[in-house]
């Protein structure tokens, strides 16, 4: 076996991904109505571009971005706009959304075939080769692609790096380090030839003649198959790394694959001439560039306990959960806790009349056991969570500091630096709210310097 | 988060939604969803195991004096634990076993004809003035069971101090206690009696040798710190250097010093309580350093301290204060050893 690259610190929770990880990606027919929020990114909301009433053709454009780091929203069925109003989002708040509905003919007195052709973007060409990093960016940028790791951020922009940072590496993201998830495992074994595609266009994107392809060992299937895909593609590399959560963290898998440490925020990885992007990004890119097609549909793993068969889906961006789960034949029995993404770093939802969004990794639905809060204990300051922690941060003490009401305190323990990961909490063995203790005190001093 | 969440009062009526609304109350928690299966409890009770072997090779040795000493310092701790918890409203429980810990360590660390008088005494003085006092579970600064041994060998050194020899099954009425006593090996070590301990290095290995009830046995007790290494209640990096570092002191003073003069550093080693207080006492997680390398540092000056108490101090035995004195430290060891933090310069530390 290849040497295999890691970093300091991290966990190694149960992977939980035998579930669906063997399982082929189900196509699910388009649903009968998609609800589409205009918020699906990080950045500033999409804006409405259609009228309720109006028809709208698979791919097209219905909410517009509004800002350099903001990202527009396709159409990801052939129908009728019905409503454009507030709806719930999977993050939990309301958020404006266009609602289409399937309709079986074209409007009375409208002779053009129904359903419309899916809209298709003009200037896509399988010649990539001959265009230049502008024409990419703008393909990726109007076919609205994010991160589809789960963060959602707006990928045109990472590849716009500001002037005077030299990027010379792209490394593309296969870790998933989630437990449970298996979309990015499938996506690299049944989309393999848009995977290579997609990181030919974005080396070309971002001028840059190697790649790393980084995989956590769990899936030596799909390490070959990378490897084997990528053999004959000068520059691009495919590196096999331990599991450990949180390896698929940007900083985490840099540093695995290079060594190299991004700075704390707001640094990024561009400040060590790197740009990361997940492997389902770098297909969406392949299918925008070439082919033209908007980002409307992508693949998400349902699983946990309660769901009847677990499975990994493509389905259409806004199609509501109770379709899906009635595609996939439901659930078990009721869930105490359904969480969108990973158990790790996913949101826990209140509701299950949500649709998938483009950040939608998966669902997973748990029963009242793994929900069950635990009784959180006095810190006994046993080091683990300073023994894991990925950024080498203090979070036992910087939760004292917190709980003493010292923001000044936690600011200079670092707290800003927390990225979130969660291993904290997951490791103490006084099941103390660590990392939600940040997240409050990271918001709160966000509301200070305002 | 710039959503405008204050309009969702004023968001329209969702109409009835084509998918089936979710009739089940879902639990919201701010992630991970995931948890460890370790807790606080069960780390207690892998430290309860895998003191087990040492408790038994002083039972098998010292009999029913140690069985008795034993119960009354476990009694005692867990009745003082619930009465703090009781009065002083510290955190902790009794289901989380930390006062059987202290209760079963501060057993081990007394001679097996201790008065039961006594023992109450040091089970008071650990947990209500050591642990509570201080805040309870999580907060003291120094290891409740030395906290009392120091305390009862300072108040009453001639009761610390009156070893049983192995061997005495029964227990041992007031008038014969003289007849069945003697000294520790640390004891005939430092007044100057080379001789008399030389031929007792398998003895100490096994554990029939006059001493605290659980010290006695160094294989018992490494096989129980074995435990907590394989379980990973502890981390190697303290049993590993605080020993190492008494290991190459008194070795330096053998070598130096010669063998007529300083016992050689596997004696040290197997000897008094540097087995017990490296694996079960200078791990204690509350007392000492949070970092790894904080632990190292709090480990070479726990060896160092033992290695200098029993070469030059007028104490037999230094591993109890070693370690107290180490625990005095551990907040400037924490304060003083940081790491820079991920993508961080050291120069940017130095500077703030």
């Amino acid at each position: 076996m290849a040497i295999r690259r890691t970093f300091r610190g991290g966990i190694h929770p149960d992977d939980y991904k035998d579930f669906t990880s063997s399982l082929s990606v189900q196509d699910m027919p388009a649903p009968d109505r998609v609800v589409l929020p205009l918020r699906q990114h990080l950045g500033a909301p999409a804006k409405a571009v259609v009228q309720v009433g109006q028809r709208v053709a698979v791919g097209q454009v219905v909410g517009e971005a509004t800002g350099f780091v903001s990202a527009p929203v396709h159409a990801s069925i052939a129908g009728e706009v019905t409503a454009i109003a507030k709806y719930r989002h999977p993050g939990g708040f309301l958020a404006e959304s266009v609602v289409i509905e399937a309709r079986d003919a074209a409007p009375e007195g409208d002779e053009s075939p129904w359903p419309p052709e899916p809209f298709r973007m003009p200037g896509a060409s399988h010649d990539y080769g001959s265009m230049d990093a502008e024409q990419i960016r703008s393909l990726i940028r109007n076919a609205g692609i994010v991160g589809m790791g789960g963060a959602a951020f707006p990928t045109a922009v990472k590849l716009s790096p500001p002037k005077g940072k030299k990027v010379e590496l792209l490394i593309i993201n296969g870790a998933e380090c989630e437990p449970f998830l298996t979309c990015d495992h499938r996506c690299m074994l049944e989309e393999t030839d848009k995977i290579v595609h997609g990181v030919k266009i974005l080396m070309r994107a971002l001028g840059v003649s190697s790649a790393i392809i980084g995989i956590e060992d769990n899936k030596p299937d799909a390490i070959a198959v990378m490897t084997k895909a990528f053999a004959g593609v000068l520059g691009v590399t495919v590196a096999t790394c331990k599991v450990k959560y949180p390896q698929g963290g940007e900083k985490q898998l840099i540093k695995a694959l290079t060594g190299r440490e991004v700075p704390p925020p707001p640094g990024l990885p561009l400040d060590v001439g790197i740009v990361v992007q997940n492997v389902g990004t770098a297909a969406r890119v392949a299918e925008a560039v070439m082919d033209g097609i908007t980002f409307y549909e992508r693949t998400i793993t349902l699983s946990g306990s309660q769901i009847a068969k677990p499975a990994n889906v493509r389905v259409r961006l806004g199609t509501m959960l109770g379709d899906v789960l009635e595609f996939c034949g439901g659930l078990k029995a009721d869930p105490a806790k359904v969480i969108m993404g990973g158990p790790m770093m996913g949101v826990s939802l209140s509701d299950l009349d949500v649709p998938v969004v483009k950040g939608t990794s998966g669902f997973l639905f748990f029963d009242g056991l793994a929900a069950a809060e635990l009784e959180a204990g006095p810190c006994l300051r046993c080091g683990r969570c300073v023994d894991i922690c990925p950024l080498r941060l203090r979070p036992a003490e910087i939760a004292q500091f917190i709980e003493a009401g010292d923001l000044d305190g936690a600011e200079a323990m670092h707290v800003r630096e927390c990225m979130e990961c969660g291993s904290c909490s997951y490791i103490c063995p006084a099941n103390r709210w660590l990392v939600q203790l940040f997240r409050i005190a990271k918001a709160k001093l966000n509301e200070r310097k305002k | 988060m710039s959503e405008k969440n204050d309009d969702i009062q004023a968001a329209p009526v969702k109409e009835a939604a084509t998918t089936p609304p979710a009739p089940v109350k879902l639990k919201v928690g701010s992630s991970p969803h995931l948890h460890d299966k370790d807790s606080i409890s069960k780390i207690m009770f892998w430290v309860v195991i895998a003191l087990l072997p040492g408790v038994a090779v002083s039972f098998w040795y010292f009999g029913l004096e140690a069985v008795r000493a034993m119960l009354i310092s476990v009694v005692a701790c867990l009745g003082f634990e619930a009465a703090s918890l009781r009065l002083l409203k510290t955190p902790g429980s009794l289901k989380d076993g930390s006062a059987l810990v202290t209760g079963i360590l501060l057993g081990m660390n007394l001679p097996p004809t201790a008065p039961w008088w006594m023992i109450v005494v040091g089970s008071l003085v650990a947990m209500v003035i050591a642990k509570h006092l201080f805040g309870g579970l999580g907060t003291n600064i120094f290891n409740p069971a030395l906290v009392a041994r120091v305390f009862l060998l300072v108040s009453w050194p001639t009761h610390m101090t009156t070893w049983m020899k192995p061997g005495q099954m029964g227990i041992v009425a007031a008038d014969e206690l003289a007849a069945v006593t003697g000294a520790t090996p640390l004891g005939l070590l430092k007044e100057g009696r080379l001789a008399e301990m030389a031929a007792s290095s398998s003895d100490l290995f096994f554990g029939n040798v006059g001493g605290s009830i659980g010290e006695i046995s160094a294989i018992a007790l490494l096989l129980g710190g074995i435990i907590l290494l394989v379980k990973r209640v502890i981390t190697w990096e303290i049993p590993v250097v605080f020993i190492a570092t008494t290991f190459v002191v008194t070795g330096l003073a053998y070598w130096i010093g010669g063998p007529e003069k300083y016992a050689s550093p596997v004696f040290h080693v197997l000897s008094g309580g540097l087995i017990l207080g490296a694996f079960f006492m200078a791990t204690d997680m509350v007392t000492s350093p949070i970092t790894f390398w904080g632990r190292v540092v709090f480990a070479f000056g726990c060896g160092l301290l033992t290695a200098l108490i029993r070469l030059f101090g007028g104490y037999p035995e230094g591993v109890s204060f070693a370690i107290l004195l180490m625990n005095a430290s551990t907040p400037l060891i924490d304060h003083l050893i940081k790491e820079r933090t991920f993508g961080t310069v050291r120069k940017a530390e130095v500077a703030s």
